[in-house]
C-alpha cells in the first residue's frame, strides 16, 4: 500500500511525528486515533497516545465543550510521552480548530474538513470569520478537504443514506492520514470487517470512507509527498499497546493467578477508573467477581468482606470515591486484612476536571484516614507499569496484611504505549500464608488463634480465613489487645498497638528496591526527583537538558510510603533537587519531612500532563541556578537550593 | 486442632460450644440478651459447623454480638455490614453468614447498603435488633421512634416519621421477611431457624427492649399478659386469627384492604389465609402495616418466603458458564488479546 502515484515526489522520511484528530465527540475521533496508533505499533514504532475527552457525554455539537482529541506520537526511536505540540493537526470542524490552535506550533499542518466550516459552526466557534479564508492561519500549512461531501458521495454509490454516511467520515480522515503517513490499510480493513460484521451497511459506509481517504491522498494533488516514519529498534519480544487502566487490570488478574487467591472487585462507576471494571468484568474464566456496588463505600466494603474470606479484595475509584472509602480503608488498617484500592486521580477538589488528569491524591493516600492510619502507596509511572505496580500492591498487601493505595491517573489510565509482554511463567509466586494452625496455647492446654500475634519479621499478623476449625476468631475495629486480639481500651496497650502498625508499614523499606538514579556521568548537581506519570515528561526532559550538554540526574518514585531505603541519601548527595509535580507540591512536602531537604517544587494543575519542554526550562533554570551559586561562592555553595518556584 | 477437625461429620455441640470467653457487657435486662441466649441455643439445634459461621456487625449495642459468639467474626463500622458481607457471601458459598444489627445501624447510616443487599438477594441472614433509638450513644431518637419522641436529641420532640422496616424490606425486593420480639425465645429461635434455611436474604426485625433509653417500648404487645391480645401469629397456609381463644381474626376487604374483625361477625372462611410464598408482596405489605405501631395488634411470624436466584450463587454460575465456554483463562493470551505484533 505504500506505492505512492507519480504525481508525488517519493516519501520523504521522517524520525518522529505527531498527530492529534480533532473533531465533535461524536466525530469518532478517538476510534480514528486508535486504529491510526494500531497500525502505527503493527509497522514497528514506538509511540505514545493522549486521549482528550470532553467531560460532558453529549455537549452540543460544533461547540468548543464537544471537541474530543487524540494525539498520537509515532517515531523510530524510543519515545517518553505523547508529544508536546502536534505536527499535524486534523480538525473535522470549527471547534476542533479553535480549540487546538493554542498548541499548534507555526510551521505545523492543518488538515481541516472544509465542509463542516460553514457560517453556523464558524458561530458555534466563536469565529467572527472563516479562519481558511481570512488569512490568520498563515503561520501553518493547510490543507482544506471537503471529507463530509466525498464520504457521503462514495457511499451513496452503496446505496448509505447521507445522513448515515456522513458518520464515516472520521474513516476518511484515517485513510487520509494512513496515506500520508505510508500506514497500510489491512489491519484497519480487517478490523472493520469484524467489528461490523453484523452491520453489513456501515461496514460498508466504512470502508468506502477509509478507502475515499487513503485515494485522495494518492490522486489529489494537494499533498506534495507522503511521509514515513520507519521501525524504532525495540527490543525483540512480543508487544501489545496498552492503556494503563487496562494494564492494571490484567496486573490483578495475573496476582491472582500468581497468588492463588480468587479476585473480587468491588467497585462504583467513576471517570477515569470505570474501564478497570468494564475489562475485569469480561474475565470471568479467570475466576474473576466484579460487583457493581450501590455506593463507592459499599465497594471497598465488599471487597474488605472477600478479603476476609480470604479472597484478593480489591477497589478501584478516583478522588470523590476515595473521599467516601476512607472509613473503610482504616478499619482495613485495624483488621489488618489484604485490600488494594486503586485510585485513579482526577483533577480535584470535589467533582473537578472528571476527565483530566492530576496528582492531588498523594496526601490524601498518606494521611486521609482519622487517627493514625499508615498504609504502603504504589505509584505507576507508565501505562504498562500499572501492570507491575498491580502485582507489587497485592504482594505488599498479602505478605504485610494491610491495605495498599496504587496511585495511577488520567493520562495513565488512557494513554497507551507499546509493552513487551513479561515471561508469564516467571512472574513471582505471592503466598498468602493463610493460618493452618492455633498459635496460643490457653492455661488449660487448649489451643486457639491469636489474631494479632505477629510474625517477627514482617510483624504481620496471621490471616485466618473462616472455614477452618479451631481457628474460630473474632475481629474488629475497636483497638484490641496486642497478641490476643481482644477488645482492649488501655493506652499502653494502644500506644503498643499503634506503633506496631507503624513500625509494620516502616519495616517495609527493607522490602523495596533501592531507588535508581540516572545520573549518566555521575557529575550532576541537580536531580530530579519525580513520582507517578510525570515520568515520560521528566525523562524526556533530562534528555533535551543533556543534549544541550549539561548534566542532570533523575530518580523516579514507585514507592511512596514507605519511601525506598537509599532515597535519603539519593537527595543529600545533589546540590538541588527539582520535584516536579501535577499538583501543588505534595512529594516535595513530604521529603522535606522526612529527610529535612530543601527540595524545590515544580507544578502544574491544568489537568494535562507536563511537557517535556516545560520540564527542560524548570532544570535548566535550576542547572543554571547552581553554576551561578558556585561561582558565588567559590569553592563552596550553600547546602540548600532556596524556595519553591 | 479442636474436635471438629475430622472432615464430613459434624459433632454434636451444645450452646456452650458456640459461646466465646468474652464477657457479655450489655446494660443488665437489656434485651440483647435474649437474643444472643435464642441465637447459642439454636445453632446446636441447626447442625452446622462452627468453622463455617460468621457473625457479621456494624456499630452499636448490637453489633457487639459476634464478640460473644463462638464462630468467626468481624465487627465492622457503621452501617456497613451488609456491604461487607456481601463481599463475603458472594465469594464464600459455603459460610452461614449472619449480620446483626439495629434500627440506627442498617435503617439511617447504612440503609442503602441494607436495601441493595435485600435487593440483590445475597445469601445472608440479616437480624435487625429494632429497639426504636441509638442506645450505644446514650438515648438519641432513632429512624423507628415515634413522632413526637422526646429525647436527649428532640427535647420539644421528634418531627419525623418513623419507617416500618418490614414495609421497607418488602419495598427493596426482600424474599425473606419476618418479625418477631425479644420476650419469646421459642418464636425467636422457629423465626431465626426459618431466616437461616432460607436461601438468599433474610430479613427478622427483632422487637428489642432498651431497657436504659426506651424501657417498655413495646410492652403494650410483648408484655406476657398482653400477648394474646396484640400478637397475630402469621402460620402459612392457615386463616389469621389471634386472642386468647382465636377470636379475633383478619379479612381482605372487596376494596384490597386487609382489617380487624371479630371471627363471630364474618364466615370464617372469610379470614385472609397466610401465604408466605405468595409471588406479590402487597399482601405482606398490608400486614406489615396492620398496626401503625407497637400498641396495636400486630403481626409476628414470617410475612413472606419466596425463592428467587441467590446472588452469590448466579455470580457463581456465570464464572462456571464463561469458563466451560472460554475454557480456563490463560494469562499468556490474556495478555496478547489486543493486537499483538513481535520485534525480532
Ligand atoms: S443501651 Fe439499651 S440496647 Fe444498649 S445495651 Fe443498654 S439496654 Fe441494651
Amino acid at each position: 500500500m505504500t506505492d505512492t502515484t507519480t504525481n508525488h515526489e517519493p516519501s520523504r522520511v521522517l524520525d518522529r511525528v505527531v498527530i492529534r484528530f480533532a473533531g465533535d465527540s461524536g466525530d469518532g475521533m478517538q476510534l480514528a486515533g486508535d486504529r491510526f496508533t494500531t497500525s502505527s505499533a503493527l509497522l514497528g514504532n514506538d509511540l505514545a497516545t493522549l486521549p482528550d475527552f470532553p467531560a460532558e457525554i453529549r455537549a452540543p455539537a460544533g461547540t468548543l465543550a464537544g471537541v474530543s482529541a487524540f494525539q498520537v506520537h509515532i517515531s523510530d526511536h524510543d519515545i517518553l510521552t505523547p508529544g508536546d505540540d502536534p505536527n499535524v493537526l486534523v480538525a473535522m470542524n470549527p471547534a476542533a480548530l479553535r480549540a487546538n490552535l493554542p498548541t499548534l506550533p507555526p510551521g505545523a499542518t492543518i488538515i481541516a474538513n472544509v465542509d463542516a466550516f460553514d457560517d453556523r459552526n464558524l458561530g458555534k466557534a466563536g469565529f467572527a470569520h472563516n479562519p481558511l479564508a481570512d488569512g490568520s492561519l498563515s503561520a501553518y500549512t493547510v490543507y482544506e478537504v471537503p471529507m463530509t461531501s466525498i464520504t457521503t458521495e462514495v457511499c451513496k454509490e452503496a446505496g448509505v443514506k447521507p445522513r448515515d454516511a456522513e458518520r464515516s467520515k472520521n474513516f476518511f480522515a484515517l485513510g487520509l492520514i494512513s496515506w500520508l503517513y505510508t500506514r497500510p490499510l489491512d489491519p484497519t480493513v480487517e478490523w472493520i470487517e469484524a467489528r461490523f460484521s453484523s452491520n453489513p451497511m456501515v461496514k460498508e459506509a466504512n470502508l468506502r470512507a477509509l478507502k475515499a481517504g487513503f485515494h485522495f491522498g494518492e490522486t489529489a494533488e494537494l499533498f506534495e509527498s507522503s511521509y514515513e516514519v520507519r521501525p524504532a529498534p525495540l527490543e525483540p519480544g512480543e508487544y501489545v499497546n496498552v492503556t494503563g487502566n487496562t494494564a492494571v487490570a490484567w496486573g490483578l488478574i495475573a496476582a491472582s493467578r500468581v497468588s492463588g487467591l480468587p479476585l473480587f472487585l468491588g467497585t462504583y462507576p467513576i471517570t477515569p477508573a470505570s474501564d478497570i471494571l468494564h475489562e475485569l468484568s469480561k474475565h470471568k474464566n479467570f475466576g474473576v467477581r466484579t460487583f457493581q456496588a450501590e455506593d463507592e463505600i459499599a465497594g471497598v466494603g465488599a471487597a474488605l468482606g472477600a478479603a476476609f474470606g480470604g479472597a484478593l479484595g480489591v477497589t478501584t475509584t478516583s478522588g470523590p470515591g476515595l473521599d467516601l472509602k476512607a472509613e473503610t480503608i482504616g478499619l482495613a488498617v485495624s483488621l489488618e486484612l489484604p485490600l488494594v484500592v486503586v485510585d485513579i486521580q482526577r483533577g480535584g477538589p470535589s467533582t473537578g476536571l472528571p476527565t483530566k488528569t492530576e496528582q492531588g491524591d498523594l496526601l490524601h493516600a498518606m494521611y486521609g484516614r482519622h487517627g493514625e492510619a499508615p498504609l504502603p502507596i504504589v505509584a505507576a509511572s507508565t501505562p504498562s507499569h500499572c501492570f507491575d505496580v498491580a502485582l507489587e500492591a497485592v504482594r505488599l498487601a498479602v505478605k504485610y496484611r494491610t491495605p495498599v493505595i496504587l496511585l495511577s491517573d488520567g493520562y495513565l489510565a488512557n494513554g497507551t504505549e507499546p509493552w513487551r509482554l513479561p515471561d508469564v511463567e516467571r512472574l513471582p509466586r505471592i503466598d498468602p500464608d493463610f493460618a493452618t494452625a492455633p498459635n496460643h496455647t490457653r492455661p488449660d492446654g487448649t489451643e486457639e488463634l491469636w489474631p494479632y500475634q505477629r510474625d517477627e519479621a514482617t510483624l504481620a499478623r496471621p490471616w485466618a480465613p473462616p472455614g477452618v476449625a479451631g481457628l474460630e476468631h473474632r475481629i474488629g475495629g475497636l483497638e484490641k489487645s496486642d497478641g490476643s486480639g481482644s477488645v482492649a481500651y488501655d493506652g499502653a496497650n494502644h500506644e503498643r498497638m499503634t506503633r506496631l502498625r507503624a513500625a509494620k508499614i516502616a519495616g517495609i523499606t527493607a522490602d523495596i528496591p533501592l531507588v535508581e538514579v540516572d545520573d549518566e556521568q555521575a557529575g550532576a548537581t541537580v536531580l530530579v526527583v519525580g513520582w507517578g506519570s510525570t515520568y515520560g515528561a521528566i525523562a524526556a526532559g533530562v534528555r533535551r537538558v543533556r543534549a544541550l550538554g549539561h548534566q542532570v540526574a533523575h530518580a523516579h518514585l514507585t514507592h511512596l510510603n514507605p519511601f525506598p531505603p537509599n532515597l535519603g541519601d539519593v537527595l543529600r548527595s545533589y546540590r538541588s533537587v527539582l520535584v516536579p509535580e501535577v499538583n501543588l507540591g505534595q512529594l516535595s512536602r513530604l521529603l522535606r519531612a522526612e529527610y529535612l531537604v530543601d527540595v524545590v517544587s515544580f507544578t502544574k494543575v491544568q489537568g494535562v500532563p507536563f511537557r517535556a519542554a516545560e520540564i527542560e526550562s524548570a532544570i535548566l533554570h535550576q542547572v543554571d541556578a547552581e553554576a551561578r551559586r558556585e561561582e558565588e561562592a567559590g569553592a563552596g555553595w550553600p547546602a540548600s537550593a532556596g524556595g519553591e518556584q | 486442632m479442636t474436635d471438629l477437625a475430622e472432615p464430613g461429620a459434624i459433632t454434636q455441640t451444645t450452646r456452650k460450644d458456640w459461646t466465646s470467653d468474652q464477657e457479655v457487657r450489655w446494660c443488665p435486662g437489656c434485651g440483647d440478651y435474649s437474643i444472643l441466649a435464642a441465637v447459642q441455643m439454636l445453632l446446636p439445634e441447626l447442625g452446622v459447623r462452627r468453622e463455617n459461621t460468621v457473625f457479621l456487625s456494624g456499630i452499636g449495642c448490637a453489633a457487639r454480638f459476634p464478640y460473644y459468639m463462638n464462630t468467626y467474626g468481624l465487627h465492622s463500622i457503621h452501617g456497613r455490614a451488609p456491604a461487607i458481607a456481601t463481599g463475603l457471601a458472594a465469594t464464600r458459598p459455603d459460610l452461614d453468614v449472619w449480620v446483626v444489627t439495629g434500627d440506627g445501624d442498617s435503617l439511617s447510616i447504612g440503609g442503602n447498603h441494607l436495601i441493595h443487599a435485600l435487593r440483590r438477594n445475597i445469601n445472608i441472614t440479616i437480624l435487625l435488633f429494632n429497639n426504636q433509638i441509638y442506645g450505644l450513644t446514650k438515648g438519641q431518637y432513632s429512624p423507628t421512634s415515634e413522632v413526637a419522641k422526646v429525647t436527649k436529641s428532640t427535647p420539644f420532640g421528634s418531627l419525623e416519621r418513623p419507617f416500618n422496616p418490614l414495609s421497607l424490606a418488602l419495598g427493596a425486593e426482600a424474599t425473606f421477611v419476618a418479625r418477631t420480639h425479644d420476650m419469646d425465645r421459642k418464636h425467636m429461635m422457629e423465626t431465626f431457624r426459618r431466616a437461616h434455611d432460607h436461601r438468599g436474604a433474610s430479613f427478622v426485625e427483632i422487637y428489642q427492649n432498651c431497657n436504659v433509653f426506651n424501657d417498655g417500648a413495646f410492652a403494650q404487645i410483648t408484655g406476657k399478659d398482653n400477648r394474646g391480645e396484640m400478637l397475630i401469629p402469621l402460620v402459612h397456609g392457615e386463616p389469621i386469627r389471634y386472642g386468647p381463644e382465636g377470636e379475633h381474626g383478619v379479612v381482605l376487604r372487596a376494596d384490597g384492604s386487609i382489617s380487624l374483625v371479630e371471627v363471630a361477625d364474618v364466615d370464617e372462611s372469610d379470614l385472609l389465609v397466610h401465604d408466605e410464598h405468595r409471588d406479590n408482596p402487597g399482601l405482606a405489605f398490608q400486614l406489615s402495616r396492620l398496626s401503625r405501631g407497637p400498641f396495636e395488634p400486630t403481626p409476628i411470624g414470617v410475612f413472606r418466603d419466596v425463592e428467587r436466584a441467590e446472588y452469590g450463587a448466579e455470580m457463581a454460575r456465570q464464572i462456571e458458564e464463561t469458563t466451560a465456554r472460554k475454557g480456563p483463562g490463560d494469562l499468556r493470551d490474556l495478555l496478547r488479546s489486543g493486537s499483538s505484533w513481535t520485534v525480532s
